[in-house]
């Protein structure tokens, strides 16, 4: 078979829709940014949305995808914008190119970051859950305690960037790209072999491993690929802001990303898109608005997201009227359709998410059975 | 290449104290269907356990094909050739039906393709995915769940899922295929249909195939040989008349 | 030594909240991470009626109510409809729940910090030290906590429940147990161990924020899988270890920029190593 052959037979458009509107806003905003449409403020808004659709896509596929939850997505980010930035202050007078630079930096960035992603992956591979969530969280802690004391990159002043400043117009041009390659390589991933196989360890790792998917590799993999675009995402924040401060990245805003891939639907790459566009939209909105105490309406509202959306997602009792309330059988009732839905193989319902992580076993399956200090036990009446 | 596929050498485990299996001796033929009977909790998914490396046998060994597997992990055993479902079904459920078999060609060399290769969808991704599908859709044909396949795996009624689970088993291409109680809430049409699908793979696949069954018309119906445990031990062993009329094995049934 | 006492009574406080933590993860089976917040709430009651009268103790009972109420309704509204779905789902809303607790708090009160005015209940020489009375009540209380959980679990009809339902809820369901109810008393319980441990702890820190539960409380989760989640001694026991480790890593001027790093490093590689803490039950084999 030729390749323009198998190019087609998985060729879907359907697929290709979001990496079109991305390219055609970018488009257009470029266009108004040239004429001078478009002001400074607006102009950093986009960088701010470029960087948190590449932060949400990133997370989502360690949550969403691998099922696996993560608090320490900012530390990732954290890490690249330090390290990448700080390279990049050192590059500054070699190369005469920012935007070089720029890339250079993030590819540095991505890298440190997913050295830290890669360790963290080690404890995913005993710990499940609750455990692994928490050391996610101390590791974003720690990354900021440490970087927070190191002379080297500012200390508690922060890292300066004032020689890489990148002006917004450009750089929500830059970012927007980055946006579409992190999309190009993040879609193509899980939708392969390897995206099956990473969604197959969330909704059964026991059937997983007996399949001969190599549980480990996947796991190491996919928080390495997500840190390694999480700390490109650092690297774009640093052209931003000057210094980079080591509060920001704090276990608050690892949450924040959270907020919108759990709003955009965990396993739905375009829902992450929307959300962490629109989050990022309304926090840039209220905070010129909200000053002092009411900024607490914004943790409020974080809040709420996160409460109602999964609670509303995942209550057993709340099927039926889930059942009654989606897209799928509102197109149905308004249609008067019965043809029942077929779902076809490369969008199967990814963001139904059930129950992966047994809150039983602690420790995941790959600890000896005969280790009997671990609290692994075999399982109910020894059978699987 | 012998002519034996799995022989287990007084294999046993003990959880804590508890000696849950213990000198298990079996010897199964190429292409041979072979029982493993007994009453509940007499380790017959443990021993399953054991062969694919969920647990580490406490003493004793096993090998397929001539190779020892033990302290073999999980993958490495499914790599090495030998494939199971699951008692209490174990699907990747909110997969589509041909995703589920996908999942279990994912691991064949002809299908090898690295996770950057596929990231930056080079020619080989293509070439891989084509062929992995239409792999699948041959397997899912034999299974009859052809019609089915973008149905999710958890929209499937019972008999439907046990057989998929069997096709995605098939998928990693297995020596040695483990089948525990494939048809178990089976009604009668749909067991006889099995029994005749697993005989079909067993000859065109070039299979030797270990199952568990309570059912022992589907037992004797199927298999040359058995062995039959109870509390964790061999009560029975041999031709599978012999060994279900055993005075033995009756009375572990029966519990005189 | 004094770095040892203080460490000591950092560490009871860490205790309380700890043991809080460890009873609703050892029943419920959920890391409930509002339970920091609760902390919070329970010292703006404190705060609250100190202001309105001025007593300390009614400002402490009325905490301990409160902060029942609020755990029984968060378990209620939020919580238990999750029974049953992922773990993932349950804990994202916990963390939903903290987020809540967190901005009703900073609306009602303002994001700045209160002081509050705690009673100074003075200093005691035992040997040639002196001693704070509120660390020494602390680790009294403390301990008498643990003692009266440790007896009510394995003596009442209800504590065995809980043991019943930590183990198997599904069977204890089966055996006449009704596992909303003893998960409610859990909640309960752990709720109003956190009143006393915010009470504690406005003693060592006499300021009110809205964000006063959320370190102590992570650092309190940590206690608590240091010394082996589910074990209530276990929770004492981590508590105070991490309490007299923070202190003696703030001591020493060279590492003491880096205590937050060096306790989490610690519950990472205790996680790694001995993934069921110090005290921690090694499951039944069951085959």
């Amino acid at each position: 078979m030729s390749l323009a052959e198998n190019f087609k037979k998985t060729f879907k458009i359907k697929n290709q829709i979001n990496y079109i509107v991305i390219a055609v806003f970018l488009v257009v905003m470029a266009i108004l940014s040239n004429g001078n449409m478009i002001n400074r403020s607006t102009a950093g808004l986009l960088v701010r949305i470029s960087y948190s659709i590449i932060l949400a896509v990133s997370l989502n596929l360690v949550v969403g995808f691998l099922g696996e939850l993560s608090l320490g997505h900012a530390g990732f980010m954290c890490v690249g914008a330090y390290i990448g930035c700080f390279c990049a202050e050192e590059l500054n007078g070699i190369i005469d190119n920012r935007v070089l630079v720029l890339i250079i930096a993030m590819i540095i960035g991505g890298l440190s970051a997913s050295v830290f992603g890669f360790i963290i992956g080690l404890p995913a591979l005993r710990l499940k859950g609750d455990y692994l969530a928490i050391v996610t969280l101390a590791f974003g802690e720690i990354v900021r305690n440490v970087l927070k004391n190191l002379p080297m990159f500012g200390g508690a002043k922060g890292l300066a960037t004032t020689h890489i400043q990148i002006p917004s117009k450009t750089l929500f041009i830059i970012g927007f790209i980055t946006v579409l390659a992190v999309l190009f390589f993040i879609q193509n991933l899980i939708r392969s072999k390897h995206g099956r196989a990473i969604t197959a360890i969330r909704d059964n790792e026991i059937a997983a491993r007996a399949m001969g998917i190599n549980v480990t590799f996947y796991k190491l993999f996919v928080f390495t690929v997500s840190a390694f675009f999480a700390g490109m995402a650092g690297v774009i924040y640093g052209h931003f802001t000057n210094p980079v401060m080591y509060s920001t990245f704090s276990y608050n805003y690892s949450i924040e990303i959270l907020v919108m891939v759990v709003l955009g639907g965990m396993g739905s790459i375009n829902g992450s898109i929307i959300a962490a566009a629109l989050i990022t939209y309304i926090n840039f909105k209220l905070q010129s608005q909200l000053t002092g105490d009411l900024a607490a309406l914004k943790l409020l509202i974080y809040a709420i997201i996160l409460i109602v959306v999964v609670v509303f997602n995942n209550a057993p009792s709340l099927k039926p009227l889930k059942e009654k309330l989606s897209v799928k059988s509102l197109r149905k009732a308004i249609l008067r359709r019965t043809k029942t839905d077929a779902i076809y193989d490369d969008d199967a319902a990814w963001n139904r998410i059930d129950t992966k992580i047994d809150m039983d076993e602690v420790v995941s399956t790959d600890i000896k059975p005969n280790d009997f200090s671990s609290p692994v036990e075999p399982e109910k009446g020894g059978k699987k | 290449m012998s002519d034996i596929m799995l022989k287990t050498e007084n294999l046993g485990i003990t959880f804590g104290g508890l000696k849950a299996v213990q000198n298990v001796n079996i010897e199964i033929r190429r292409n041979q269907l072979y029982g493993l009977v007994g009453p509940n909790g007499a380790g017959k998914t443990t021993v399953f356990n054991i062969l694919t490396g969920v647990y580490q046998p406490t003493y004793g060994s096993f090998y397929l094909d001539g190779e020892c597997l033990n302290g073999k992990s999980q993958e490495t055993i499914n790599h090495k050739g030998i494939a199971r479902t699951f008692q209490n079904i174990r699907l990747f459920s909110n997969m589509s039906v041909i995703r589920n078999v996908m999942v279990g060609l994912s691991n064949q060399p002809e299908f090898r393709c690295s996770p950057f290769t596929s990231m930056f969808r080079l020619p080989r991704h293509f070439n891989t995915e084509v062929r992995m599908r239409e792999r699948a859709k041959e397997i899912l044909r034999i299974f009859g769940l052809e019609e089915e396949r973008n149905n999710l795996a958890c929209n499937l009624p019972y008999g439907k899922q046990r057989k998929l689970e069997i096709a995605r088993a098939l998928a990693t291409n297995p020596k040695l295929l483990l089948l525990d109680e494939p048809a178990a809430g089976m009604n009668p049409n749909e067991t006889a249909d099995l029994m005749d699908i697993i005989r079909r793979i067993r000859d065109e696949y070039d299979l030797t195939i270990l199952l568990i069954e309570h059912d022992m018309k589907f037992v004797s119906g199927l298999c040359d040989e058995i062995t039959v445990l109870n509390f964790g031990t061999v009560l029975a062993q041999g031709d599978t008349k012999t060994a279900l009329n055993d005075p033995e094995v009756i009375k572990a049934y029966i519990g005189g | 030594m004094i770095t040892l006492l203080d460490g000591l009574s950092l560490g009871a406080v860490y205790a309380l909240i700890a043991l809080g933590y460890t009873m609703v993860y050892g029943i419920a089976k959920m890391l409930n991470f509002a339970h920091g917040d609760i902390i919070m709430v329970g010292a703006y009651a404190i705060l609250t009626t100190i202001n309105a009268c001025g007593n300390v103790w009614v400002g402490f009972a009325i905490s301990v109510v409160v902060c029942t109420v609020m755990g029984v309704l968060i378990e209620r509204l939020a919580y238990r409809p999750l029974r049953g779905a992922s773990p993932l789902a349950v804990l994202i809303t916990a963390i939903g729940v903290s987020y809540l607790l967190q901005g009703i708090a900073q609306l009602v009160f303002g994001a700045r910090p209160h002081p509050i005015s705690m009673p100074n209940l003075g200093m005691i020489n035992i040997g040639s030290t002196r001693i704070s009375v509120s660390t020494v009540v602390t680790l009294i209380v403390g301990a008498i906590i643990m003692a009266a959980l440790t007896v009510f679990v394995k003596k009442t009809r209800t504590g065995r429940a809980m043991v019943a339902v930590s183990e198997d809820s599904g069977a204890a369901k089966l055996m006449g147990v009704s596992v909303n109810t003893i998960i409610m008393i859990t909640f309960a319980i752990g709720s109003a161990l956190a009143a006393f441990a915010s009470l504690f702890y406005l003693m060592q820190i006499p300021t009110v924020e809205p964000t006063l539960g959320s370190m102590p409380g992570i650092k309190a989760f940590t206690a608590a899988v240091i010394g082996g989640i589910g074990s209530i001694p276990g929770a004492m026991i981590g508590g105070v270890l991490l309490g007299i480790i923070e202190k003696i890593c703030q001591s020493i001027p060279a590492i003491s920029p880096y205590t937050t790093a060096i306790e989490f490093s610690l519950l990472i590689l205790i996680l790694l190593v001995r993934p069921i803490g110090i005290l921690g039950k090694k499951r039944r084999e069951k085959v």
